[in-house]
């Protein structure tokens, strides 16, 4: 484990153990629920996932990686690890996801300045160190750049779908890729995300604390917002579901991904309006190319050719096949379950 | 094929296992590979084999009359059991160039087309002349050009491993495929324990695939001139700066003419460029982490040529170097409309002819099936 500072812990609270920094500020969970002005602590918290919910990143009391004062830095903390808390004690999965990709890009912003940091060595080196624990990509400072093995750099930039992440359309010289200090963050995003995810999904459940009820049904209230998927409901093969999985934990799928769902759903009869809201969390979404792009495969515009689902071949190629024993050898997604009739 | 035919290329290809083990050699950390082999007029191949040592490899070879014998690129815990209880560790990367993918215009001087209905060779043609049927099999006498094309691809390929991808030039390994081409290996490079997907973005990278303009230095809007690659720069822009400005002289005059044409012009630059300075290595090779490739040493099926080590590529005559086979005579009823020549002896061309040819010789054109024993 790294050892860390406290205003390191206040960015990257998601390295800290969790029990452990409670003790060591000499506080028991059943505290915040009681104490009228550690239990403001708990409202922080609620706050911190309703803005991780609405697709925000959280604005921290941390002025310019500095606390505006000692107070703030625990605070930072305190919600953070009071936020789980609250996530776990509602289960709410859709919450917790948003959440942890919330906390992905506010980390990312530290990361990112740190490693930029030129009057501050240390801060430097703990986002070199950070990145290469969590992530196994080492990374080293060259003149202005970053520079990883490629090896390393294929395994992260194999989720890019952007040209511009393809290694021809880098700086490679000596086995080594060239990045930009938002690059070199840019590229763990996602890892950052799932590892974030992770530690949420792996940490204990606790029983209800007195106090905490309010923010608890608050959440739950909160995450049947994201309820509104009318789609998911139906029997799909899996490559489908997780297609759709995928949209809804915001993480980025695929073209190729895109196009097999869309042509998935428009053969079973939907609209094209029906269709759209799916890609909403898509994180370059944008309502109007979308319904484009759908229109286009529907055949509604361009050369009117309405395109199909592809083949269970060609999706295995792409890697979007998730077969289970339910697929049953069949040879394309439409297919799944008409056998069993 | 025939079966009397069969019989001659297993005999042969046996005595070569018989008098030049030396030649074929288990590769090391031998107990992590797997290996595999294929028999004349079977379809199927035979693998999942663990083998401990050259004695037990020369054993397989002997036993079993194989025509190919294959052994993997990846290494296994337990090379034996089926492929999804091997438990892959890594694999080397090995690249595989082939002159019939280089779009060589001396391909048609010596491809012939033989009708898989009633057997007609005719010179390179679209359907039999005899009967007209569409199902031809193409076969190759690759020419001296076909040869040196590859060998050229070999080099681009290992100029952008050793400069680019800082490849040890001792850890590559090149080999005369054993027909129309040349394998490269590469050991304990930094990718050995990179995946398929990984490999395959390699493969664009070494083919000069998916290339955008911007990384060249044109811009979509405002583009300017500093930002175009010079010619001392590293990697792909300077190899493009050699390729697009030709001379240093040309390069401020060349700049402007791209500045003028405009961001999807230079967009089609780069796919013209990608087919002169990218390697032709066949993708699929170097993608797949569970292949298993043909085994240094052994004879290649299709010419009866040795799939043979390449000290000094730029020396290396392959139909000197891998023909092996004694030169006992053989007779032979030869329809080989091509000339040809091996161990510096010239054959053909033969039309529906008996003749007396080395075995050396008769093999080559029976495996390229154009030739029966008489």
């Amino acid at each position: 484990m790294l050892a860390l500072g406290q205003d390191e812990i206040a960015k990257y609270p998601f390295l800290a153990d969790a029990g452990q920094y409670l003790k060591d500020q000499g506080f028991s969970l059943e505290q915040f629920g009681v104490d009228p002005d550690l239990k403001q602590l708990v409202d922080k918290a609620f706050e911190r996932i309703k803005v991780a919910a609405d697709g925000k990143i959280y604005k921290s009391d941390l002025i310019e990686d500095q606390a505006s004062n000692q107070a703030a830095l625990p605070r930072e903390v305190f919600s953070f690890l009071l936020a789980i808390v609250l996530l776990k004690l509602s289960g709410m999965h859709t919450l917790i996801k948003r959440f942890a990709l919330a906390e992905a890009r506010r980390a990312e912003k530290y990361l990112e300045r740190d490693l930029a940091n030129i009057s501050d060595e240390s801060k430097k080196q703990l986002a070199i160190k950070i990145i290469d624990d969590l992530f196994s990509v080492k990374v080293e400072k060259l003149d202005d750049y970053f520079v990883i093995p490629v090896s390393d750099y294929l395994k992260h930039s194999i989720n890019f779908h952007e040209r511009e992440w393809k290694l021809i359309n880098r700086h490679v010289e000596n086995g080594q890729v060239f990045l930009s200090p938002h690059e070199t963050v840019r590229l763990i995003r996602k890892e950052l995300g799932t590892y974030i995810n992770s530690k949420i999904i792996n940490a204990k459940t606790p029983t209800m604390i007195p106090g905490f009820e309010d923010s608890v049904n608050k959440l739950l209230l909160l995450s049947k917002k994201f309820k509104t998927f009318t789609v998911t409901t139906g029997e799909y093969p899996p490559c489908i579901k997780h297609a759709i999985d995928i949209l809804e934990k915001g993480e980025n799928l695929p073209h190729s991904g895109r196009f097999m769902l869309a042509t998935f759903l428009l053969s079973k009869g939907q609209s094209v309006q029906q269709i759209a809201p799916l890609f909403k969390n898509a994180p370059d979404y944008n309502p109007r190319v979308t319904i484009y792009q759908l229109n286009h495969l529907a055949g509604a515009s361009g050369s009117g050719t309405q395109y199909s689902c592809p083949s269970c071949e060609k999706l295995k190629t792409q890697s979007l096949c998730f077969a289970t024993s339910e697929c049953d050898n069949i040879i394309n997604p439409l297919q799944f379950g008409k056998k069993k009739q | 094929m025939k079966e009397i035919d069969t019989k001659f290329l297993e005999d042969s290809f046996k005595k070569y296992y018989f008098e030049h083990s030396e030649l074929i050699r288990v590769p090391e950390r031998t107990s992590e590979r797997e290996f595999g082999y294929q028999k004349f007029n079977y379809s199927g191949m035979t693998r999942h084999i663990s083998i401990k040592d050259d004695k037990e490899l020369h054993l397989m070879c002997m036993q079993n009359t194989p025509s190919d014998v294959y052994c993997s690129n990846a290494y296994y815990s337990f090379p034996n059991l089926a492929m999804n209880e091997k438990d892959w560790k890594e694999a080397d990367l090995i690249f595989d160039i082939d002159a019939k993918d280089l779009n060589l215009s001396c391909r048609e001087n010596h491809t012939v087309s033989i009708c898989n209905e009633c057997n007609e060779i005719s010179k390179n043609s679209e359907k039999c002349i005899k009967c007209n049927s569409t199902k031809l099999e193409k076969k190759s006498l690759p020419c001296k050009n076909c040869i040196d094309s590859s060998k050229t691809e070999v080099t681009k390929l290992s100029e952008i491993l050793i400069n680019d991808l800082q490849i040890d030039k001792e850890n590559i390994y090149v080999y005369f495929s054993g027909n129309e081409g040349f394998h490269v290996y590469v050991y304990n490079s930094q990718f050995q324990q990179i995946g398929s997907r990984e490999r395959s973005e390699l493969v664009d990278y070494i083919m000069f695939n998916g290339a955008i303009p911007e990384t060249f230095g044109m811009k979509k809007f405002k583009p300017n001139r500093a930002s175009f690659p010079d010619f001392d720069e590293n990697g792909w822009r300077g190899r493009f700066s050699k390729q697009v400005f030709g001379t240093k002289s040309k390069r401020s005059k060349i700049i402007s003419e791209l500045l003028t044409n405009g961001y999807s012009s230079f967009q089609k630059t780069l796919d013209d460029v990608s087919e002169k300075i990218g390697a032709k290595i066949d993708p699929n090779v170097t993608m797949d982490i569970h292949r298993i490739f043909r085994l240094p040493g052994s004879i290649n099926s299709k010419s009866g040529l040795t799939k043979i080590y390449c000290k000094d590529l730029t020396k290396f005559d392959p139909y000197v170097e891998a023909s092996f086979l004694d030169d006992d005579s053989v007779e032979i009823l030869a329809n080989c409309p091509i000339e040809f020549r091996l161990k510096n002896k010239k054959f053909g061309p033969y039309i529906n002819e008996k003749v007396s040819v080395p075995r050396f010789a008769a093999v080559y054109m029976i495996c390229k099936k154009l030739a029966t024993l008489a």
